[in-house]
């Protein structure tokens, strides 16, 4: 065992990072990948499993990485996930599987997991599809609404058993929030992203594009030529704060932003989409979205970027090492500050007024209420506001399938065993069952409901 | 798919496409839009149909250059497609219940409302038209709002055609003309909507106006597209693009809507 601290991954250098859109975390080499793997501990109760939504038999590739067998670690965590290239590069592995590893407190901090599956993620890309093709077709169809990762996550598993699965998808590519939402620095579209992809279609599935479910096509043409629908729409309805000025030219929610670069690749200098690059841009919002926002700004503008948010550090729901990242890209934290409005002159955003908070008493989500200071209002002088406070879910579902069943926040009620929704053979997982969470949660979604459509099914 | 079958040059650097897309095709109805992706890396820009074929499995788009898309698109020749074409989006017009309905065309916004009147028709439903331009070189498509309307008005600003003035001169007058108006529905630039809304809002006559707002998905997940109608942010591509004119706050659709057109934007706006 090697008794040594957790080895940090290679990065780009944040001065010189800022000014592209290239991966900037590069991973572990060979040799850093075998001196984390030896790190590894293998101990007998493997916590780190039960922190695994997909329940990856971690310690097991570990094992075969510190024995060179690059193969067999795939195998193991093929079992598990089809998408380790990128749920090692995105799951929030801190309060996952490397929040329960024992070397966490005192061990020299816990096994870098996420890093060591990126690495197998990415030599499994390397081997392309060679090896995958579509196995006998079973004679029972699913339809997927939604090429997101919990989409994807379903129709793997149910073409691996011979379904004929085709994902119907609203835009021009594939990969829902993996193209449109995680920006090319952190998950890269064309060599990451796309190869996943190729996997699924090399298995059979099929890629309807430019098609909206229940506008064209409806769920009673769904119903009548396929035996199982899986609904994996997403978020929806980016969510505003309903202040004054947020109409404003100049401000955008995060998924405006985020599409208008990533989906549109507006940063690159012969697209043709527009995209409006703030001189000093304030996002609002500290979660994983809110730092890609912000991020962002900060590659296409290359000016002040200011994140505020009305808790502390603590608090901030982002991944550690987004914050990090942002940090160290010179983007200013403006902790336990509340925007009340959004100055404008002649129509365009000229600043935003907010008001200092303090913590006051835990509330129903445990976490210490920010109460606002009493005259403390200030302005940050922005050009731009990006408002990356969560999505309410899609209305589109809501009134094309008028049947399902939704619960009070607009999101799909489901069986949380087996994804299934109140309409016979319709099963629904992601953001649109759950609201706004992790790619891995909506992978692990999909996963349950393709084995509950293979259970019932076969 | 999304080949262009017929194009028709209907007014200067305004052209008529007859698209091959089955299933839009099939499914839309007036008052629907699409989004059109031109050239693969192209930008996503909404249309309206404005006539649709189910049995040629064709829907036909209206183009006016005005943009670096638009011009792209206008190059395309017969027999070429487009790169995609999502669809139909948005709800359709719902203004059956109003047994007389003046629909209200300024520029291209006339071509929006003729799938509209072909279709009350079709339901043994009257309408009146009012169609507004410039110039009479700007307007097209008469004979079939005369084929699928009780009575078509005209108003140029020129007076080479019709009434000299705007539509709501003509709107006034048929209002004066003791016209049984229950509702209009108003297509046109946004300047125009709201001309025509504060018109109709002195004499309480519905008015319903389409807002062809900026947009990126057109499914409701970017939110450029909201606007705010009765105090209340709503999104053109999911709630509208249909609203009522009365509630729209204008101003704010207009600024909103020159964003990326203003030349002093510090965007990095190409082509």
């Amino acid at each position: 065992m090697n008794n040594g601290p957790r080895n940090k991954t290679l990065h780009q250098s944040a001065e010189e990072r800022i000014h592209n859109f290239n991966e900037v975390n590069l991973g572990f080499d060979d040799e850093l990948m075998m001196q984390e793997a030896t790190r590894c501990i293998n101990c007998k109760n493997a916590p780190c499993r039960t922190g695994c939504p997909v329940g990856i038999n971690i310690p097991a590739f570990i094992k075969c990485l510190t024995q060179n067998d690059k193969d067999g670690a795939l195998a193991v965590i093929s079992e598990a996930s089809l998408l380790p290239a990128i749920c090692g590069r995105v799951c929030p592995q801190e309060n996952q599987c490397e929040g329960k590893c024992i070397r966490k407190a005192k061990l020299g901090g816990s096994v870098a997991i996420g890093a060591l599956e990126r690495y197998v993620g990415d030599y499994g890309l390397k081997k392309g599809t060679a090896g995958l093709k579509a196995p006998a077709f079973n004679g029972k169809k699913v339809a997927v609404i939604g090429s997101g990762p919990a989409g994807l996550a379903c129709a793997a598993d149910c073409a691996q058993k011979g379904f004929k699965v085709t994902i119907f998808e609203a835009f021009h590519k594939a990969g829902g929030v993996l193209v449109y939402g995680i920006p090319e620095f952190r998950l890269p579209k064309d060599d990451v992203v796309a190869r996943e992809i190729d996997k699924l279609k090399a298995l059979g599935v099929e890629f309807k594009l430019n098609t909206v479910v229940g506008k064209a096509v409806t769920f009673d043409e769904l119903r009548e030529e396929y035996d199982a629908i899986f609904i994996g729409t997403g978020a929806g309805l980016p969510m505003f704060m309903n202040i004054k000025g947020e109409n404003l030219n100049g401000v955008s929610s995060a998924n405006e932003l985020l599409t208008r670069v990533n989906l549109m690749q507006a940063y690159k200098d012969e697209a043709i989409t527009p995209v409006y690059c703030g001189k000093s841009v304030a996002v609002i919002g500290a979660g994983n979205v809110a730092m890609d926002a912000a991020r962002t700004a900060k590659r296409i503008g290359g000016g002040e970027v200011y994140i505020i948010y009305r808790r502390g550090r603590e608090e901030m729901p982002a991944r550690a090492e987004e914050i990090d990242h942002a940090v160290e890209e010179g983007i200013k934290l403006v902790l336990l500050t509340n925007p009340v409005e959004i100055l404008g002159n002649e129509g365009r955003v000229c600043g935003i007024k907010c008001v200092k908070m303090e913590l006051g008493e835990p509330d129903a989500s445990g976490r210490r209420r920010p109460i606002p200071i009493e005259g403390s209002e200030f302005v940050i002088d922005v050009d731009q506001v990006v408002v990356a406070l969560g999505t309410s879910p899609n209305p589109l579902i809501r009134k094309s399938c008028k049947e399902l069943e939704f619960n009070k926040k607009g999101t799909i009620v489901v069986d949380e065993e087996s994804m299934s929704t109140n309409v016979e053979g319709i099963y629904a997982g992601g953001d649109a069952v759950t609201g706004a969470a992790t790619v891995i949660l909506a992978m692990g979604a999909g996963r349950k409901a393709a084995k509950a459509i293979i259970d019932k099914l076969l | 798919m999304n080949e262009l079958l017929k194009i028709y040059e209907v007014a200067p650097r305004v052209k008529k496409y007859v698209v091959h897309t089955p299933v839009v095709s099939k499914h839309c109805l007036p008052g629907q839009f699409v989004i059109v992706i031109v050239h693969e890396g192209g930008e996503r820009v909404p249309f309206t149909i404005c006539d649709y074929d189910r049995e040629k499995e064709t829907i036909t788009l209206l183009v006016q250059e005005v943009g670096y898309s638009t011009h792209k698109m206008a190059e395309l020749k017969e027999g070429d497609s487009l790169y995609a074409l999502v669809g139909p989006l948005g709800n359709p017009t719902d203004l059956d219940m109003y047994e007389n309905l003046v629909l209200v065309g300024g520029g291209i916004g006339c071509a929006v409302i003729y799938p509209q009147a072909k279709l009350r028709k079709q339901k043994g439903l009257k309408s009146n038209v009012i169609m507004g331009a410039r110039t009479k070189d700007l307007l097209f498509d008469i004979d079939e709002f005369k084929a699928n309307c009780e009575n078509v008005y005209i108003s140029t600003d020129d007076g080479s055609l019709g009434t000299k003035g705007f539509v709501t001169t003509v709107l006034q007058e048929r209002i004066d003309a003791g016209d049984k108006i229950d509702c209009v529905l108003v297509v046109g630039p946004m300047i125009m909507m709201r001309n025509v809304a504060e018109l109709t809002r002195k004499y309480n006559i519905p008015t319903v106006v389409s807002m062809n707002t900026i947009m990126v998905d057109g499914t409701g997940m970017c939110g450029g597209c909201r606007l705010t109608v009765g105090g209340e942010t709503k999104y053109a591509c999911v709630d509208g693009p249909e609203f009522d004119g009365h509630k729209v706050d204008f101003e704010e659709a207009m600024n909103r809507s020159r964003f990326y057109r203003e030349k002093e934007e510090k965007c990095r706006l190409r082509g």
